[in-house]
């Protein structure tokens, strides 16, 4: 009997390594795009197949993924650990709603809301961008928190009313599948910034070395007001997005859900690329939904998943299946 | 001619707590000159450093570049004036390939003023600067992972950020330490071209030998005071210098 030895290929250190060997085969094509295109498609056809109820679903979790990918973008490309995520939709919901009950077609409220409320994220975020880690995050996490309140008390913004009858999008398909475009382009765009541009560079040395940017005569400062304007436009366009959808602003876009669910999309998901805070949302908040008839002890599940993530699997379900991908193991003779 | 001077230090103090790391510390540099400063282990000399190119503010004191006073800018504008500096503790990221670490510096507004910035693709001009400080091309060393450069490559790459710049003066904080000595004497022709190339410099060094080589003068610090001034020979005579370092019996400092 021949002996036999388990041999493990790396697939992907191979074609890191190696960039003229990725494209030496139709099958190594395959195997770098292949993750992708699965995606792509399966975003695609998803909302053909669904009921019209789970297609809100979807439509809700794409505002999720956004955010998400938005957090894991800050944190992990950047080093900022934002929990604006509910300012960000309560100020771009608010700014799009506004802009439509004031006449402007939900076309033009869009964009406006989601560029004019990064800018005013931005700005309000500005004087905190000295401070590090969880700093930053409690004075970002203080912003909803105090916006719903502010709207409440003063009466504002239709206060706890809210602004209804505002314009919807003329179909949930048009509302879908301008969630997963948006989604695909800011995936793919992002990705090649942090992964292939010399800015995204820039933005690493941000998070890991202050001082070698600073003698490299870069302004620390404006990066991260560059990075911070990115991922809160995500978020603005996520709110804008939102109001829309429901045809109706209140001070629930300020909800916290907005804040945190990011943060465990990231942890389930793993931090090591984009695609993990857009896995980990792909998977929470159709969990959240379909755990909806238990009620509040949803949030007990919630926590015990959270706690499995941190405590045993720290990786997180993406870089746990690369790994798998990337390196495959078989049988040689010896 | 007061006008080639290109650095002028003026009764620069700082203190931490209670400990006086720079005390009242004044010195002057010409434009194309060396000059070492050396000084025991905590005697403020990466201070003095930090003091300069704004990485720490100054208790008191002001610092003169070109004339202009830098006193209350913030390192990223000095850096953008041609005042570069390298870190004694270098972090560069170990995961990418070394020549990736020069390209934030060639991506700074400085750089993209420069003829340099303009060529195009950085990592094409990384690899370039980065020959020009020893990594062989030919054996792919800039392509090595910054991670697993040994710490004679991991000096050149800190000098080749600076570079980057095309600065007219480098603070450098001891570049020579850790190293083997023939890592050192493969060095010692990197800093006299690029003082050949006109740029001033400024050399922390513990080895005084090597650093002789290069620089003319020096000055000397203990406990955050400037203790003497001058030429090797002034320096290695004075009976202070000598008290500073073990009443003289210090041979890692005079041999
Ligand atoms: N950020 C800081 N906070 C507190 N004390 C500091 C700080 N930086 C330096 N010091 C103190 O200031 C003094 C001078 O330190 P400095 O690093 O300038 O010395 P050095 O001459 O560069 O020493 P070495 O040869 O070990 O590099 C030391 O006593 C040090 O402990
Ligand atoms: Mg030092």
């Amino acid at each position: 009997m021949p002996e036999l030895r388990k041999e493990r290929l790396d697939r992907g250190v191979k074609v890191r390594s190696d960039s003229i060997y990725a494209l030496s085969s139709m099958k190594e094509i395959l195997y770098l795009l292949g993750p992708g295109l699965v995606l792509i498609l399966l975003l695609l056809v998803l909302p053909l197949v669904v009921s019209p109820y789970w297609q809100r679903v979807m439509a809700i979790t794409g505002v999720y993924a956004l955010l998400s990918i938005s957090f894991g973008f800050l944190a992990n490309y950047v080093g900022l650990v934002s929990l604006g995520g509910a300012f960000y939709v309560g100020v771009g919901g608010y700014l799009s709603g506004l802009l439509n009950a004031a006449g402007v077609p939900l076309i033009l409220s869009i964009p406006i809301a989601t560029l004019l409320g990064a800018v005013i994220c931005t700005l309000l975020l500005l004087p905190c961008l000295p401070l590090r880690g969880v700093y930053f995050a409690i004075i970002s996490f203080i912003y909803p928190l105090f916006a719903g309140r502010l709207i409440a008390a003063t009466g504002y913004f239709g206060g706890t009313d809210g602004i209804p009858g505002l314009d919807r999008f003329p179909s949930i398909w048009v509302a879908l599948y301008m969630a997963i475009f948006i989604l695909l382009i800011v995936l793919y765009g992002l990705s090649r910034m942090v992964n292939y541009e010399d800015v995204g560079l820039v933005f690493r040395g941000v998070k890991d070395n202050e001082l070698a940017i600073k003698a490299s005569a870069l302004n620390l400062t404006w990066y991260k007001v560059q990075a911070v304007f990115i991922s809160s436009a995500m978020g603005t366009f996520a709110g804008a997005y939102l109001a829309h959808l429901y045809g109706w602003v209140g001070m629930s876009l300020f909800a916290i859900d907005f804040s945190i669910l990011p943060v465990a999309a990231t942890v389930v998901g793993g931090s090591g690329t984009l695609y993990g805070p857009l896995l980990g949302a792909l998977i929470l908040v159709p969990a959240s939904e379909s755990m909806r008839a238990f009620g509040t002890l949803r949030i007990v599940f919630y926590a015990v998943l959270l706690v499995f993530f941190v405590v045993f699997w720290t990786e997180g379900i993406l870089d746990f299946l690369k790994r798998k991908y990337e390196q495959f193991e078989h049988w040689v003779r010896i | 001619m007061s006008d080639d001077i290109i650095l002028k230090v003026e009764n620069v103090s700082k203190s931490f707590g209670g400990v006086k790391a720079v005390d009242n510390i004044s010195f002057t540099l010409r434009r194309g000159e060396v000059l070492g400063i050396i000084g025991p282990n905590g005697s403020g000399k990466t201070t003095i450093i930090n003091l300069i190119t704004g990485f720490v503010e100054k208790d008191s004191g002001k610092v003169y570049y070109k004339g202009e006073d830098i006193s209350e800018w913030q390192p990223h504008k000095i850096a953008d004036v041609g005042l570069a500096r390298t870190f004694q503790a270098m972090r560069p990221y170990p995961t990418l390939p070394a020549y990736k670490n020069i390209i934030p510096p060639l991506y700074s507004p400085r750089a993209r003023r420069s003829a340099r910035g303009k060529l195009g693709d950085r990592s094409a001009v990384a690899i370039d600067l980065l020959e020009e400080v020893g990594f062989e091309r030919d054996a792919r060393v800039p392509y090595k992972l910054a991670g697993a450069l040994p710490l004679g490559y991991l000096k050149r790459l800190e000098l080749c950020r600076c570079l980057a710049l095309m600065p007219e003066m480098i603070i450098c904080d001891e570049v020579f330490s850790g190293l083997s000595m023939s890592e050192i004497v493969s060095m010692v022709p990197l800093m006299e071209k690029l003082q050949r190339d006109g740029i001033t410099l400024i050399m922390v060094e513990h080895r005084l030998r090597e650093l002789f080589k290069i620089a003319k003068k020096a000055i000397v610090l203990n406990f955050g005071e400037k203790i003497a001034e001058g030429s090797p020979d002034e320096i290695f005579n004075d009976p202070k210098v000598k008290e500073a370092y073990f009443g003289g019996e210090d041979s890692y400092v005079f041999k």
